[in-house]
C-alpha cells in the first residue's frame, strides 16, 4: 500500500504547492471526521449535565456538574428499556427469518444447471424494479392477514431483500464447482452440499448480509408506526420519536427527588434517551465495521 | 392467492412442464432439494410482492372496504372508475405542490449529496498518512449506522430555537431576527433534508468509490506521468475515467429513485408549519391512504410514482449503454 502510494503521488513530493494541497485535504478530512462524532459526544455529555448547565453553556462535552437524574428518570419510566427489549426481539428473530429465506433462495439460484433458473431469477428482478406500493401492502398486512399489533407485521413484509439475496447468490457462485462435484461423488445430496459445504465456506458474506439486515431492523420505525399501536410493543425508535418529537414536557409523579433543580430534567431526559437508543448500535459498530465494508465490496460485484 | 398477477406468473412454468414433461420430471427428481429450498422465497414473493401488485386495481376503482365480505370481493365489486383517480390526482391542487416538493428535494440530493462521496473519496485517496486515513474513515462511517430517528433527534437538539447549540451560535453571529428556524421554516426544508443526507451518508458512500479507486491500474499513473501529466491531469485523465463505470451505475440508481424521496426521514422532519414544503409523493400516499383511508386515490398516486420510476431507471440504463457504459444489467 505504502509503496503504491509513493508511486502514485511521489513525483512532486516536496513542492510547496503540493504541500499546501495536502494540508488542505487533511484539514477537510479532519473537519468531516469531527462533524460526524461531535454531535454524539455533545449529547452524551449533556445527558449527564444539569438542566441549568444545558441551558447556560453553549457547547460542552464534559459537564461541570455531574448528574444522573435523567437516567434515574428513564430507569423509573421503563419505556426506553421496554423499547430496547422489543427492538432486540424484532432484530434477532427478523434477521433469522431474513437469512433463512435469503440463503434458501440464493443457493438454488446460484446453480447454473437449475432448470427454470431464469424464470425464478426474473421473478426476483421484477420485484427489484416494481412493486404494488404502500397502500396495497398495508391493506394486505392489516386487513387480509390481520397482522396488526403482532411483530409478524415487522418480520414478514421485508423477509427478503432481493439485493441482499443476490449478494449471497453471487458469493455461492464464486465457490469452486469442484467442491460440490466432490461432495456429489461422495453421495451427498443438494441439501447436504448446501449445509455442509456452501454455508460454512460463506462465512464473511453471511456475516455481512446478516448485519445489513440486523441494522435495518434495529433502525426501522415506519413499520412499527403503521402496524403497532400497543404501548407494550413499542420498539426503541418509536419511543425515541415519541419523547423527542411528540411530547413537550416530561410527566412527573413526584416520586423522585430531583435535588436542587426541583423539576424533572426535560432536556437531559431527551439527551439520555437518545444516548440509550444510540449506544447499542455504536457498541457493536467497531466489530461490524469490517464486515460492512466487505459487504459493500461484495455487493458491488455484478452478476 | 387468486389474483391475476399471481396466476399469470405461474403460467409459463405450467406450460413448460407440459411441453417438456420428461426433462422437468427428471430435474425435479434429481434436484428436489433445490426446488424445495426455493419454496419459502417464492411463496414470500408471491404473497408480499406480487399479491400487492394485484391490489393495484384499486387505483382504477372507487375502492370501498365495505363492498364485499372479504378483500377479494371488495376489489371485484367496488365501482370501476377507469382513470378517474388519476384525473382527480393530476387536476387536484396538491399535485403541482407534490411534484415541486418531490423534484426539489430529489434534484438537491442529486446535485449535492450524490457528488459529495465521490469528492470525499478522491480526497481520502490522496491522503498519505495511513493511520489518519483509517481513523477518519472509522469516524465518518458512524452516522450511516444510526437510525434516521436518531439523526432527527440530533438535528432537533442542535437546531431548536430554545437551547439548540447551532441555532444559538448562528443567532449570536447574525442576530436572532436573521436566524431561520430550520426545523419549521418551509424555506429551509430542502436544506434540512439534504443536510441530514450529507451528514449521514457521505462518509459511508465513499466505500464503493474507494474500492473502485483501488482497482485503477498504477501503471496508468506512471505512464501518464512519463507523458508529463500533473496532479490535476492525473485526476482528470486517469482517476475519473477509472471510476466512471461505478459513478454511472450509482447515477442510474439515483435517477430511477428520483420520485422516491423516502418517507421515513421526511415524515419525521415534517410538522404543521413546514407542511407546505414537506408533502412529497411518498408522504402523500401514506397520509391519504393509510391515515385517511382514501385507498384508491393514494394507490393511484403510488402507481404513478412507480411507473415513472420504472421508466426512468430503464431509460437511464439505456442511455448509459448508448454512451458505452455497461449499465445495471
Amino acid at each position: 500500500m505504502a509503496k503504491k502510494d509513493k508511486v502514485v503521488n511521489g513525483f512532486n513530493h516536496r513542492s510547496p504547492g503540493d504541500m499546501a494541497i495536502q494540508v488542505v485535504l487533511y484539514i477537510i478530512t479532519a473537519i468531516a471526521a469531527l462533524l460526524c462524532v461531535l454531535p454524539f459526544l455533545y449529547i452524551f455529555g449533556a445527558s449527564f449535565a444539569t438542566e441549568r448547565e444545558i441551558l447556560e453553556r453553549p457547547f460542552f462535552i464534559i459537564p461541570r456538574e455531574f448528574s444522573i437524574n435523567a437516567y434515574t428518570y428513564i430507569l423509573k419510566d421503563g419505556a426506553v428499556f421496554k423499547g430496547l427489549r422489543n427492538s432486540l426481539l424484532v432484530t434477532v428473530v427478523g434477521t433469522a427469518i431474513n437469512m433463512f429465506v435469503s440463503c434458501t433462495m440464493a443457493y438454488p439460484l446460484s446453480r447454473k444447471y437449475l432448470k427454470g433458473r431464469n424464470f425464478f431469477m426474473n421473478m426476483v428482478v421484477v420485484i427489484m424494479l416494481f412493486g404494488g406500493g404502500m397502500v396495497p401492502s398495508y391493506v394486505l398486512i392489516a386487513s387480509v392477514l390481520k397482522l396488526r399489533n403482532t411483530f409478524w407485521a415487522l418480520w414478514l413484509p421485508g423477509a427478503m431483500s432481493a439485493f441482499n439475496m443476490i449478494i449471497i447468490k453471487n458469493y455461492f457462485q464464486g465457490i469452486p464447482d469442484e467442491l460440490e462435484e466432490a461432495a456429489i461423488i461422495d453421495g451427498a445430496n443438494d441439501l447436504y452440499t448446501f449445509l455442509r459445504i456452501m454455508l460454512p465456506l460463506s462465512g464473511p458474506v453471511l456475516a455481512a448480509v446478516s448485519l445489513f439486515y440486523a441494522v435495518g431492523h434495529w433502525n426501522a420505525y415506519f413499520g412499527a408506526m403503521m402496524y403497532i399501536t400497543d404501548p407494550n410493543m413499542e420498539v426503541v425508535q418509536i419511543v425515541l420519536r415519541r419523547i423527542i418529537f411528540l411530547t413537550g414536557a416530561i410527566a412527573d409523579d413526584g416520586s423522585i427527588n430531583w435535588g436542587p433543580a426541583g423539576s424533572p430534567p426535560t432536556k437531559a431526559v431527551r439527551m439520555a434517551t437518545t444516548v440509550v437508543a444510540t449506544v447499542p448500535i455504536l457498541a457493536v459498530y467497531p466489530f461490524i465495521q469490517k464486515y460492512f465494508t466487505a459487504g459493500v465490496m461484495v455487493g458491488s460485484v455484478k452478476g | 392467492m387468486s389474483t391475476s398477477a399471481a396466476a399469470t406468473l405461474e403460467k409459463p412454468v405450467a406450460v413448460k412442464k407440459k411441453k417438456t414433461g420428461n426433462t422437468w420430471g427428471k430435474a425435479l427428481r434429481q434436484h428436489y432439494w433445490l426446488y424445495l429450498m426455493l419454496i419459502p422465497g417464492v411463496v414470500w414473493m408471491l404473497i408480499f410482492c406480487y399479491l400487492p401488485m394485484g391490489g393495484l386495481v384499486m387505483a382504477f376503482e372507487n375502492f370501498s372496504p365495505y363492498a364485499g365480505a372479504n378483500i377479494i370481493e371488495c376489489l371485484v365489486k367496488s365501482q370501476k372508475v377507469g382513470f378517474g383517480n388519476f384525473q382527480l390526482l393530476f387536476k387536484g391542487t396538491d399535485f403541482m405542490m407534490l411534484l415541486r416538493n418531490t423534484l426539489g428535494i430529489s434534484f438537491a440530493n442529486l446535485l449535492i449529496a450524490f457528488p459529495a462521496p465521490i469528492i470525499f473519496a478522491l480526497i481520502l485517496n490522496e491522503l498519505r498518512c495511513m493511520w489518519f486515513k483509517r481513523v477518519s474513515q472509522t469516524f465518518v462511517y458512524i452516522p450511516h449506522f444510526v437510525s434516521i430517528v436518531i439523526v432527527g433527534t440530533l438535528t432537533f437538539q442542535l437546531f431548536n430555537t430554545q437551547d439548540g447549540y447551532i441555532y444559538n451560535l448562528m443567532a449570536s453571529l447574525v442576530g436572532k431576527a436573521n436566524t431561520p428556524d430550520v426545523l419549521s421554516d418551509p424555506d429551509c426544508f430542502v436544506g434540512l433534508i439534504v443536510g441530514q443526507n450529507l451528514w449521514k451518508e457521505t462518509g459511508y458512500g465513499t466505500i464503493i468509490y474507494l474500492s473502485a479507486l483501488a482497482s485503477v491500474d498504477p501503471q496508468l499513473y506512471e505512464a501518464a506521468k512519463i507523458d508529463g501529466a500533473g496532479r490535476w491531469n492525473l485526476m482528470w485523465h486517469v482517476t475519473l475515467p477509472g471510476i466512471k463505470g461505478t459513478i454511472v451505475i450509482m447515477l442510474i440508481m439515483k435517477v430511477g429513485a428520483l420520485l422516491n424521496t423516502g418517507y421515513e426521514q421526511i415524515f419525521l422532519m415534517a410538522n404543521a408549519i413546514n407542511r407546505s414544503a414537506a408533502e412529497v409523493f411518498d408522504t402523500y400516499v401514506y397520509n391519504r391512504g393509510v391515515s385517511q383511508g382514501q385507498y384508491s386515490l393514494a394507490t393511484a398516486a403510488g402507481l404513478f410514482k412507480s411507473v415513472v420510476s420504472l421508466v426512468m431507471v430503464l431509460g437511464a440504463n439505456k442511455c448509459a449503454k448508448l454512451l458505452g457504459e455497461s449499465g445495471l444489467y
